[in-house]
């Protein structure tokens, strides 16, 4: 394997991801672990969405919606577990994280399938514009739902469990959702490597050369779109469990925009770009939310310069010009 | 229920129609000609607002202040066209997106910080305030009835604007091939601002009118911006006539379905309940509606010819 | 030498003594400072620390954050102040179910909490929590009290509130003291800005008697349509529906409207009138309800300092418990489970002085506790 720029750059990333929670840790200032496991969470959801709209050209105004039902199955789950009250067909709650991850991701991957057999039929920008119907079907209904707290939210007033671990140390937790990153990075790797990303990026491209050629875009995209689905799922899901508490907000528009602008921010269609642009949207907000009480209009500024100016995110700036795909 | 009882709620669905349709017409107009997503006309029905609401109170006549409403919308809509919008028509949906969700951002704390975090107060004019009798023995507002007149009438000015001048010529032609007008010598520059202006006027008024009758505050257009885009797809992006149908359909369905919904539900659930649930699901109606109509016609109702 | 030795043990001794009633606390605020709801974190802001200006004690910091309305980044901040910033005390929360986000989690990592408005019933029962006081009110007090007034000469109520837990609660709390007959309980949308469809069910209904809770921007469309509509129905509501923050963009459409509320800015105690004078002095613009649970929120936090450390949980909380301050609402104390014992009084929006505000007209509840009390075994 060729040592890239852009590898090197990713390799960067990674390890600093995984230092400052170390150094946190010996500092003793435990706030610094919570805001890189936020990165991470929000580097797994906007790895989901980068298979859609990086690899496939999918621009989902909608993936707040799998995020959000991620969120919704730890929060409910643990919920019953906690209460002791039988959930569905018999079946109680679970506490534990492995079984919650695997929940969410086939729950959301299985609603992504759903939303994608409707909405692929369409293109542009009435597709973008079905993704946030959608989105803001689950968000009403979700606020409407008595039973799980509405408006309100959903409380997981103790941490889910995963074996072996004390998942209420902060260093713990990031671990995990480190390691769940990386899987999932590696997913992305395979699949735009496999046969079937080469298929989703021609799609993307030329939609009717790829039909010539005996592939239906509707149905690679279909695929696509589930898995993406899946994986912002799982996102969601330890979203729920760092902030022990799930809110339809979560599925709120606005979330889905931030997905997106993680996205750009970071570099389109790039392996590391949902993790760059993770890192510097959380540094930015919790540095300007430090400074000044104005800090969503410097939010909008910066972002409105690196739209603008900075095409291909800041991997763009500083790997230049993607070699792939 | 009366027929009274219906005929007031059909004529709130056509004032909500209405107001989606100003809204809507300039979101479609920009999206047809230019082809730019804008998500910040919300905030353009914000400014529309906030200036009629600052000019009304320091000259005192709601009409001063719709005039400024317009001059504020339409002039911010052309700075932002000139500043930004300009760099983003080559650009693909997601960069526009993006852009005009930062702009969203930067209007919203911008206006905060301008005009401070209450909410502002704005009036209906005397001349427009109480209600007449309709037929059928209820009262309505005079002033939604102003709304849906206004609304008429810009919608035949529209028509009038887009088939019957030059400018309007030169709009179909750019929503058609929007290269060959440039080659035919056409200022596309000029054009673009001038609709991009028209749109964030159409927007502005929609703000002053309704801000009247609702609040005005910080982030009134988001929910507003939400269902304009849904009119829109509903109705063909690009087609006007489109959106006017779209934004009646989704008026009514609205309005009536969050009346008639829990109605509905009462005759099988207990009334606290049919409340809840029948206003959770007149929610998700209009979604429900406009994610049927592109499963089916995935353009829209009236899809514009466009490059 | 002995002696000095000795006086100056002692001369120490007593000035640790002293020390111990001087040691540094530092309270994290959490509110609302940007976005469609900031009017109501402002008032919080501003009404807390006027009292802690007032009270001059150079031990207290504040360190006050914005939540923007939204839970994760309420969450986010909260866990900040108590790990990074190590604050000792939390407030400020406006909206319940940010509320519910950070302060179960708070007081679960030793920390106490002061709540200046959200009171959800979850922690007023047998969720409450002895590091949890509330200095507002229990959620439903305000619409509890509507419900009795209304039991005076309204036969027939038609009741509505956004579909959203607090707005639930509000139905409850209004139909658990109202004993007369219901013509419709109306759920409308959260954020929802056109109420044509609702006030025309309204005229149709027969009702002698209105009751609605919206908050906010959803407060003044509604009154705003309602005074366009012709129907001439009385209106009543929470003190939220009427607050100070919304009164002037609602203008004269809310004369006449009835609201429940602990605090209006007539009242004529000596605390009141001193609260008025300075908050006006330092802001400019009249106080809201917000502003005053805020105020003696900080009030009661200062005067639990003076006679305790922060650090001895069982000793501050006792002292909290006490609520020996001088509220602008006159009588204050706390129930069982930390939560307000107060008068709630009637209130009549009117103009005066070309200002639209609120005036007393008379007591409805006398010493009114909450319905949750009970549920808690603190």
């Amino acid at each position: 394997m060729i040592l890239t720029r852009e590898t090197l750059i990713n390799l960067v990333l990674a390890a600093l991801l995984l230092a400052v929670p170390f150094m946190a840790d010996a500092l003793g200032q435990p706030f610094y672990i919570t805001l890189a496991t936020r990165i991470a969470i929000l580097a797994l959801a906007a790895t989901g969405l980068n298979l859609a709209l990086g690899l496939g050209g999918l621009v989902s105004f909608g993936h707040a919606a799998f995020f959000g039902i991620g969120g919704y199955v730890a929060g409910i789950l643990a919920a019953h577990a906690f209460s002791g009250d039988p959930l569905l067909f018999g079946l109680s709650g679970t506490k534990q994280m492995w079984v919650i991850w695997i929940v969410a991701a086939i729950l959301s991957g299985l609603v992504g399938l759903a939303i994608g057999a409707i909405s692929l039929r369409t293109s542009g920008v009435y597709f973008i514009m079905i993704t946030l119907a959608f989105a803001q079907m689950v968000y009403y209904f979700a606020i409407s739902w008595p039973a799980y707290g509405g408006e309100d939210g959903l409380s997981i007033l103790v941490r889910n469990q995963f074996p072996g671990v004390n998942t209420m140390r902060p260093l713990t937790f990031f671990l995990i959702c480190y390691v769940v990153l990386l899987a999932a990075l590696g997913l992305f790797a395979l699949i735009r490597a496999s046969r079937f990303g080469t298929a989703l990026q021609a799609a993307r491209q030329n939609e009717v050369r790829v039909a010539t050629v005996g592939i239906q875009p509707y149905r690679i995209r279909l695929t696509g779109f589930a898995i993406s689905a899946a994986v912002t799922g799982l996102a969601g899901a330890l979203f729920a469990d760092l902030n022990r508490f799930v809110s339809p907000s979560m599925l709120s528009w606005h979330m889905s925009g931030e997905l997106i602008v993680l996205i750009i921010l970071g570099g389109t269609g790039r392996l590391f770009g949902p993790l760059a642009g993770a890192a510097l949207y959380v540094i930015f907000e919790y540095a300007l939310g430090g400074l000044t009480e104005r800090w969503q209009f410097f939010l909008g500024l910066i972002l409105l310069v690196v739209v603008l100016f900075a095409r291909g995110g800041l991997l763009g700036l500083l790997a230049g010009k993607a070699k792939h795909g | 229920m009366t027929l009274a009882l219906a005929l007031e709620q059909l004529l709130n669905g056509l004032q909500l129609g209405v107001m989606l349709f100003l809204m809507a017409a300039g979101l479609t107009l920009i999206f047809g000609v230019m082809g730019l997503i804008n998500l910040a006309h919300g905030s353009l029905y914000m400014v529309g607002a906030f200036a009629c609401a600052t000019v009304a109170a320091w000259t005192g006549s709601f009409w001063i202040g719709l005039v400024a409403s317009l001059a504020a919308a339409a002039a911010a809509g052309a700075l932002v066209e000139l500043v930004v919008i300009r760099r983003l028509y080559d650009r693909d949906h997601l960069d526009q997106v993006l852009a005009t969700f930062a702009l969203i951002l930067m209007f919203s704390e911008g206006t905060r910080w301008l005009f401070g975090s209450f909410p502002l107060y704005l009036d209906i004019p005397p001349l427009l305030q109480g209600a007449v009798a309709l037929p059928g023995g209820t009262e309505y507002p005079v002033y939604r009835l102003a709304i849906i007149a206004a609304g008429a009438v810009v919608a035949f000015g529209l028509y009038m604007l887009i088939s019957r001048t030059r400018l309007g010529m030169r709009i179909r032609a750019g929503e058609s091939d929007r290269e060959m007008i440039g080659a035919l010598g056409v200022d596309i520059r000029t054009l673009y601002t001038v609709v991009f202006a028209l749109g964030a006027a159409l927007a502005g008024l929609a703000g002053a009118m309704v801000g009247a009758l609702q609040s005005v505050q910080v982030g009134m257009g988001e929910p507003v911006l939400i269902l304009a885009f849904v009119v829109i797809v509903i109705g063909g992006i690009g087609s006007i006539k489109g959106a006017l149908l779209g934004a009646l359909l989704v008026g009514v369905t609205d309005t009536m379905g969050r009346f008639l919904l829990p109605k509905i539900l009462a005759l099988f659930v207990a009334p606290a309940q049919a409340g809840m649930i029948g206003g959770a699901a007149a929610s998700m109606l209009i979604y429900i509606v406009m994610a049927v109509i592109l499963a089916v016609k995935p353009r829209g109702l009236f899809p514009a010819a466009h490059a | 030498m002995k002696k000095m030795l000795a006086a100056a043990t002692l001369a120490l001794s007593m000035s640790t003594a002293g020390m111990a009633f001087a040691e540094p606390l530092k309270i994290g605020m959490i509110t609302t400072l940007s976005g469609g709801g900031a009017g109501l974190g402002i008032d919080t802001r501003d009404g807390f620390m006027l009292a802690i200006k007032n009270a001059g004690n150079k031990d207290i910091t504040v360190v006050t954050e914005d939540d923007a309305q939204k839970p994760e980044l309420a969450v986010q901040i909260a866990d900040k102040m108590i790990q990074s910033d190590k604050v000792d005390i939390l407030t400020g929360i406006v909206w319940s179910n940010l509320l519910m986000a950070v302060a179960p989690s708070a007081v679960a990592q030793g920390k106490f909490y002061v709540s200046t408005n959200a009171a959800p019933a979850a922690l007023a029962g047998a969720n409450c929590n002895k590091l949890y006081f509330n200095a507002a009110y229990q959620n439903d007090n305000l619409h509890e009290a509507m419900g009795e007034y209304a039991n005076k000469g309204y036969k027939k109520m038609f009741i509505l509130a956004p579909n959203y837990p607090a707005g639930k609660d509000s139905l409850t709390g209004f139909k658990r003291y109202y004993k007369g007959q219901l013509a419709a309980e109306v759920y409308t949308q959260v954020g929802q800005t056109d109420y044509a469809a609702e006030i025309a069910q309204m005229r149709a209904s027969g009702a002698d008697g209105i009751f609605v809770f919206l908050p906010g921007g959803m407060g003044i469309a509604f009154m705003k349509q309602f005074a366009q509509s012709g129907v001439k129905i009385p209106v009543m509501g929470p003190g939220f529906s009427f607050s100070q923050d919304v009164l002037p963009a609602i203008g004269d459409a809310a004369i006449g409207a009835k609201a429940s509320g602990q605090w209006a800015p007539d009242f004529d105690n000596a605390a009141s009138k001193k609260f008025l004078a300075d908050f006006q002095k330092e802001y400019n613009r009249l106080p809201s309800i917000y502003a005053v649970q805020a105020y003696d929120a900080a009030q009661l936090i200062v005067a639990a300092a003076s006679k305790a450390s922060v650090k001895n949980a069982d000793a501050f909380g006792a002292e909290l418990k006490k609520a020996d301050i001088q509220s602008p609402r006159g009588k204050f104390k706390f129930n069982t489970n930390q939560h307000p014992i107060q008068d709630i009084y009637l209130t009549e929006v009117i103009k005066q002085n070309g200002v639209i505000t609120n005036k007393t007209v008379e007591k409805i509840f006398s010493d009114h506790g909450d319905a949750y009390a009970k549920d808690c075994k603190i």
